[in-house]
């Protein structure tokens, strides 16, 4: 069934939303070299490792997030993606060092050992973190004619996410806090962004989930 | 007319090649370039004085230099510096060098200690080929460069039970030492490879924000260091062990003992017995620079 072409919380809501996802995809990337170097060093290999696999998660999450926005979209799981990246960042702050140290200890070049621990470390939350964009883009689209403008917008957004906060965490974030500080404040906003989504559909569309749904066929 | 004509060609010769060598010997003359994958590298020479330079437009001034036709001669301050661990542990068997430069360093223990084991870790490939190529570092039996950074690698040293007796840290990336060697985890993992015997030479710049934070370091995995300055160097070298310091006097009798065998290298080892101390010059409340805290480059900038 073709699903009608609805926004349900409003888009001014959603931007910032794909902003932080944006600025948490590149604090967590930018971090990701001072994770590794204790083990595998601070060599051009290991920047590759951590690119790579960052790269790779997030046209990952792109396609599934482009996937489940085209199934009843709906600002609850559009919530449920900054948890899943929040408690799958987890790992990358509790159990960084138990991960890395096996790793080290059987691969000895590395280039591989930096390839295997980012993909264990980093490609899940960065993966959920791709299909914030295009899940963006479904809900806030709500005619055929502006989906373009739309995207574009989101892109935009998401991308000055990106740029500040890459340019945040290593000109002063690094200066003022401890690596994990910064994560659990990546975190936190990350949980945040549920919450404000959450209250946002709460508002809009009542308690019942299914309203939601009911507003889209309506719309 | 024809004697004259050849006078003037041998007078006109003379003075193109009196030209060309003057010139030579004024300004440098790049011999060697090279973009790495981590730097710029540059191999000038003026006269016989032949240096090693990365990142030459961005000014960076860590850099070699070697005398083509007094190869001994260690012409920097802060390489005849890293010799005064020596004080320390006078009769190094297992050395391990971090970071290979033009390999002046290495190649002055290979000569002093032919019998010694030394292993030199390099993180960039083309500074190892650039070593060999214009700096006539060579490897020995005994003497092995290795590309790894050199992080992992006395990590991996650690959990293998190797121990080296004397041992330089001298890393350094475009601007400063990597932030992964500047660490308290990492001091703690070099402790891991160090004996009762066993020597640590770090060498570090005395200016910036960033002393104070090294300093800390050190001394909060050491306890106590020489601080070792030169009033003509801008390095501080940092030589500590893992029992307490000896008295003064043993480092004289040691200096004693050594000078002769140094003094073709230039390391006036007696001098240097004043010029190590203990005193707290830096500020202990700054932060102490772990994994976790490590903007090593963006405190050097302050």
């Amino acid at each position: 069934m073709k699903q009608p072409l609805a926004s349900v919380i409003p888009n001014f809501v959603i931007a910032p939303m794909a902003f932080i996802s944006g600025a948490c995809v590149m604090t967590i990337e930018m971090l990701g070299a001072r994770i590794l170097s204790p083990y595998f060093g601070g060599s051009l290999s290991v920047w590759g490792s951590i690119i790579t696999i960052f790269m790779l998660a997030l046209s990952v999450g792109y396609l599934i997030g482009g996937r489940l926005s085209s199934r009843s979209p709906n600002p609850v799981t559009y919530a449920c993606f900054f948890i899943g990246a929040a408690v799958f960042s987890l790992p990358v702050i509790l159990l960084a060092d138990a991960i890395m140290e096996p790793i080290f200890l059987t691969i000895i070049d590395p280039r591989y050992g930096s390839l295997v621990a980012s993909v264990l470390l980093f490609f899940i939350p960065t993966a959920i973190l791709g299909m914030i964009s295009p899940y963006s883009v479904r809900l806030m689209v709500s005619s055929e004619e502006d989906s373009g403008r739309m995207a574009g917008l989101l892109f935009f957004v998401s991308t000055v996410g990106s740029a500040l906060g890459t340019l945040g965490t290593s000109f002063y974030f690094v200066l003022w806090w401890e690596v994990n500080e910064i994560l659990w404040g990546a975190t936190a906003s990350l949980i945040l962004a549920a919450g404000i989504i959450l209250v946002t559909n709460y508002l809009v569309n009542g308690p019942n989930l299914k309203r939601t749904q009911r507003h889209e066929k309506q719309a | 007319m024809r004697n004259k004509l050849k006078l003037l060609i041998a007078q006109f010769t003379l003075l193109l090649l009196v030209a060309l060598t003057g010139a030579g010997l004024v300004s440098a003359e790049t011999i060697h370039e090279e973009k790495s994958k981590y730097r710029d590298i540059t191999v000038t020479q003026v006269g016989d004085r032949r240096c090693l330079l990365f990142n030459v437009h961005r000014g960076d001034r860590n850099q070699t230099c070697m005398l083509v036709n007094d190869r001994d001669n260690l012409v920097f301050d802060y390489t005849r510096m890293s010799f005064a661990g020596l004080l320390l542990n006078g009769d190094p068997q297992n050395i391990l060098v971090i970071g290979l430069g033009g390999g002046s360093i290495p190649m002055a223990f290979s000569d002093l200690y032919p019998q010694a084991k030394i292993d030199v870790i390099e993180v960039d490939e083309a500074v190892v080929r650039v070593a060999k190529e214009f700096f006539y570092f060579e490897e020995t039996d005994n003497m092995t460069a290795i590309v790894d950074d050199g992080r992992p690698f006395i990590k991996r040293a650690g959990l293998r039970g190797i121990k080296y007796d004397y041992i330089v840290l001298d890393a350094f990336s475009g601007d400063y030492i990597p932030e992964h060697m500047l660490t308290r985890e990492f001091l703690e993992e070099v402790k891991k490879i160090m004996t009762d015997d066993s020597v640590l030479v770090a060498n570090t710049f005395s200016t910036s924000r960033l002393y104070d934070h090294e300093s800390v370091t050190y001394q909060r995995a050491f306890n106590e260091f020489f601080n070792f300055k030169l009033p003509s160097s801008g390095n501080r070298i940092i030589i500590t062990q893992l029992d307490p310091l000896p008295p003064r006097g043993e480092l004289v009798t040691e200096a004693r003992r050594l000078a002769e065998s140094l003094g073709k290298y230039g390391v006036p080892l007696l001098d240097y017995t004043r010029r190590l101390s203990t005193t707290v010059d830096w500020d202990m409340s700054r932060r102490e620079l772990t994994d976790q805290y490590s903007p090593g480059n963006l405190l050097q900038a302050q």
